[in-house]
């Protein structure tokens, strides 16, 4: 095991450098001068001079990449050109409030999803198998943006049931520690307020968790029905076994594999992918930052944000394959 | 395990990244719990609107974008400028919801013959948030870290692009000196006249900040920034809210009226309407064109528009024939229907351009009249300049490829006028390269015949429009029509140089009839920008700049 995990660990270090080498590369892409398409067209020559040197775009290419990289192996993350704060610093309360929208729309998304895929290859071929399936693919197919704005227009508008944007009630704000908020009042023991912020995290989080949770409902559907008609399943319920336990038990155990799979590349994919729902929903997320950054031509903003990502998208992808043998014991990574 | 695996899994993973995530909180502004005062207001949002109604003294606003920093003077981005305006005075003010200056943190002025110095008497007893005085040496300092290349207390970072470009870069400054006279007086000595110095004077950029706090915060300044506006800054989460408070000590006696504002960013123009008739926001920038009938259906909501302060426009290339000709110039000027234009693309909500500069800035000049739809004269036009049967090439017509306020879609509005112009036998030929392609072509003018671009105003002064996009100095830059008229050009430098108010304006009327005559652009369209509130918000007046205090709002 301990081998395997270094093994695995080995492996991901030409991926991070070759992720660098992306990264590093966005700014030699643009067309014309980098210092001129970032400042724009009242820059004065001066400043555009002072950020080539910022940039250290004065310098040759191979000497550019190192001192990049010596600054990231020093924790120097670059300074943002838009707020001139260091991103280090910046990101934070960002990938906080991302990090708590992809949970919530993950536990939702995987509650719903698994069931769902449960009960449909259960029950093939039934109503609730049709309606299910057809849910999931009106799902996949669904346009965030429409399915959030939507939400808005009936939970919020019509019903008064929800709050339609942000992470708080701002009349009444969450006093923060950890930028979780959902963390920030159970520590303090505001229930209340926990209650106001879980209600802003349901209209966005099923926004952002309808795809994957009808991606993860036909994987799981898939999977079962593979494993359903295998002959200890069949062994299973010739000894008379209750269905439940053999569904639950016997055959989710085995058919899991590939559904993790499928959960850890979705939630990696929500990390950065969530643009559409942050802006629809206010939510100040890492998204949006990196959006953000986007359209004012923030550079260092841009290389760092998608490093960050990428770099959590890899780290969870080594999680999810260790999980396999927490799952499966006939994988034991020799 | 069994059934609960995956969930599991899912608080594993949440686990796991939220302790990559929160090692770093720097959340460290200690926000006070919420005042009782708004108490009332905080049961509100989700019940219903107007239960909040009698007491309600904190208004939340939704805008798109977030700022970038809140020191006025690093930036030039309205989002961060609006929001500095609350928290920072000026030594001069723009009148509400006009161009014109008045007495802010300076009471009077007084300009000397030769238009070389300015003696500014600050207003007594004005004191900033942190408790220090306002006085001489205060604007003497922000003056010097701004001019001084080796401040320090220019942080890391730190540019002053709008101090460079309405003062001069480094090397060739107008300010030669700022002095303290005595506490209660400040002079400016110039290097050469610059008219529209007063003006400048009154940008939020210059607002003045807190010398204590600067030394005291450093670079943090700009996180935390200290001045002597209405508001007080509380809290900044980023893409999230900014928190103002009042400031109780406000030297202007009975202002502000409210007691915390919360600026809000959400990016979605829907979601910020939705956000809006739910009741969790009281006013909102940038309504969608598409919503205002929804928005004048709902009786609990009012629209407010802002005074329009840009151009969009189309600029024939001197360079290329047949545009050196006035003749053809001024028959494809007849040959665009801009009402159409206006109906079709921006709902309505923009006017018709018919001078460079929009009608609320001072100097327009009311006199000139456009060149009206008429295809017929622009076919006559056409033949006296030689072209009876219409241009025989083919032009190229460059249409912006992004989004702007001032042209919302450069290439449908592109569309249109080249179906007008294929109506008096002008055949074009649409290009839209990505935009820095776009401003590298039109700044070359090699590859472009007419260009599409647009304007939005700095300072609240027409050599801003006249001088920046048409004198023969603005060669290679913004004047992308290569456009050289000598007259004209005198006229703008006399501008420039002229320190009484009304000889400026004259002189500026002046410049457009010339522009007009010479048709070196079709003016397109002046936008309106759309805001919308609550039916019971009063006192609120947009300005033309896009700063306005908000100290004057109050609910009924």
């Amino acid at each position: 095991m301990n081998s395997y995990l270094l093994k695995r660990v080995m492996v991901l270090i030409p991926v991070l450098i070759g992720m660098t080498i992306i990264v590093f590369s966005i700014i030699h892409a643009i067309p014309g001068d980098p210092a001129e398409t970032i400042l724009g067209q009242k820059a004065t020559e001066q400043s555009k001079q002072a950020l080539r040197e910022q940039l250290g775009l004065d310098k040759p290419w191979l000497q550019q990449y190192f001192n990049y990289m010596g600054d990231l192996l020093q924790g120097d993350l670059g300074t943002s050109i838009r707020t001139k704060t260091p991103i280090a610093k910046e990101i934070m309360p960002y990938l906080a409030a991302t990090l708590e929208l992809t949970a919530a729309s993950m536990l939702f998304a995987t509650l719903v999803g698994v069931n769902a895929g449960i009960l449909s290859a259960w029950r093939q071929n039934s109503w609730f198998d049709y309606t299910a399936m057809i849910i999931a693919l009106i799902g996949v197919s669904m346009p965030i943006f429409w399915l959030g704005l939507m939400e808005q227009l009936l939970f919020a508008l019509k019903l008064h049931w929800l709050p339609s944007i942000g992470r708080m009630d701002q009349r009444n704000p969450v006093e923060s520690i950890t930028n979780l908020y959902v963390l920030d009042t159970i520590i303090a023991g505001q229930w209340g307020q926990l209650w106001t912020v879980i209600k802003h995290l349901i209209l966005p989080s099923i926004a952002l968790g309808t795809i994957p949770m009808a991606i993860i409902a036909r994987m799981t559907r898939s999977s079962m029905l593979e494993v359903m008609n295998s002959d200890y399943i069949r062994t299973a319920k010739a000894k008379g076994m209750s269905q439940f336990f053999v569904v639950y038990k016997h055959a989710l155990k085995n058919a899991l594999i590939p559904v993790l799979t499928v959960i850890g590349l979705q939630t990696g994919a929500l990390l950065g992918g969530a643009v559409l729902t942050e802006t629809i929903f206010a939510w100040p997320g890492v998204g949006r930052y990196i959006f953000e950054a986007i359209s004012s031509r923030d550079y260092p903003v841009i290389q760092t944000g998608i490093l960050i990502i990428a770099f959590i998208f890899v780290m969870i992808n080594l999680l999810v394959d260790l999980l396999y043998a927490a799952v499966d014991p006939r994988i034991n990574y020799k | 395990m069994k059934k609960w695996s995956s969930l599991a899994l899912a608080v594993t993973l949440g686990a796991v990244l939220t302790l990559s995530g929160c090692g770093g909180n720097n959340n460290n502004a200690a926000t006070e719990a919420t005042s009782g005062s708004n108490a009332a207001a905080t049961a509100a949002p989700e019940s219903s609107p107007d239960a909040a109604a009698s007491a309600q003294d904190t208004l939340i606003l939704g805008r798109g974008g977030d700022s970038a920093s809140l020191d006025p003077a690093i930036v030039t981005d309205g989002e961060s400028l609006k929001i500095a305006h609350q928290v920072f005075d000026s030594l001069l003010e723009y009148k509400p919801g006009t161009s014109e200056v008045q007495a802010s943190l300076a009471d009077s002025w007084k300009v000397s013959e030769d238009g070389l110095s300015y003696t500014f008497k600050l207003h007594p007893g004005v004191k900033f948030h942190d408790g220090t005085d306002f006085d001489a040496e205060a604007v003497v300092f922000n003056f010097t870290r701004w001019s001084d290349p080796a401040s320090e207390f220019k942080f890391e970072g730190d540019s002053f692009d709008y101090y460079d470009s309405m003062f001069g870069p480094d090397g060739s400054r107008v300010i030669k000196e700022v002095k303290a006279v005595d506490a209660a007086t400040v002079q400016f000595t110039l290097n050469q006249p610059q008219a529209p110095f007063l003006q400048n004077i009154a940008m939020t950029s210059f607002g003045i900040a807190s010398p204590a706090a600067i030394k005291d915060k450093k670079e943090n300044f700009k996180n935390e920034p200290v001045g002597t506006g209405p508001f007080v800054f509380t809290e900044w989460k980023h893409n999230d809210s900014i928190t103002l408070d009042k400031n109780t000590g406000y030297w202007k006696e009975g202002l502000p009226k409210l007691n915390k504002v919360i600026v809000r960013s959400i990016p979605d123009n829907s979601a910020r309407f939705n956000a809006l008739q739910n009741g969790e926001i009281d006013l909102m920038e940038d309504l969608s064109p598409d919503d205002l009938s929804t928005l004048e259906g709902n009786t609990d909501l009012q629209k407010i528009e802002r005074p329009p302060f840009n151009v969009a426009y189309l600029g024939f290339n001197f360079n290329k024939k047949p545009f050196d000709n006035v003749k053809v110039r001024q028959a494809l000027n007849h040959a665009v229907n801009k009402q159409a234009i206006i109906d079709a693309f921006f709902s309505g909500q923009a006017t018709a351009a018919v001078n460079p500069m929009p009608p609320s800035l001072w100097g327009y000049n009311d006199a000139v009249q456009d060149y009206e739809y008429d295809l017929d004269k622009a076919k006559a036009l056409l033949a006296e300049a030689g072209y009876p049967d219409g241009l025989p090439d083919t032009v190229t017509l460059y249409a912006m490829p992004v989004s702007r306020p001032y042209m919302p879609d450069g290439k449908k509005v592109a569309e249109a006028i080249q179906a007008d112009w294929e109506k008096i036998g002008v055949n074009t030929v649409i290009q839209s390269p990505e935009w820095a392609t776009y401003l590298d072509d039109t700044k070359a003018g090699e590859k472009d015949d007419i260009y599409m671009l647009g304007w939005t105003g700095d300072n609240g002064d027409p050599d801003n429009f006249l001088y920046t996009l048409l004198d023969k100095d603005a060669i290679p830059g913004n004047n992308r029509s290569f456009y050289v008229n000598e007259e004209l050009h005198t006229i703008l430098v006399n501008a420039q140089k002229e320190t009484d108010q009304t000889k400026r304006s004259d002189l500026y009327k002046q410049a457009q009839g010339i522009i007009k005559a010479d048709a070196p652009w079709i003016p397109l369209v002046h936008t309106t920008p759309l805001l919308a509130a609550k039916s019971n918000l009063k006192g609120y007046v947009p300005g033309p700049t896009g700063t306005e205090y908000y100290s004057e709002i109050y609910f009924e």
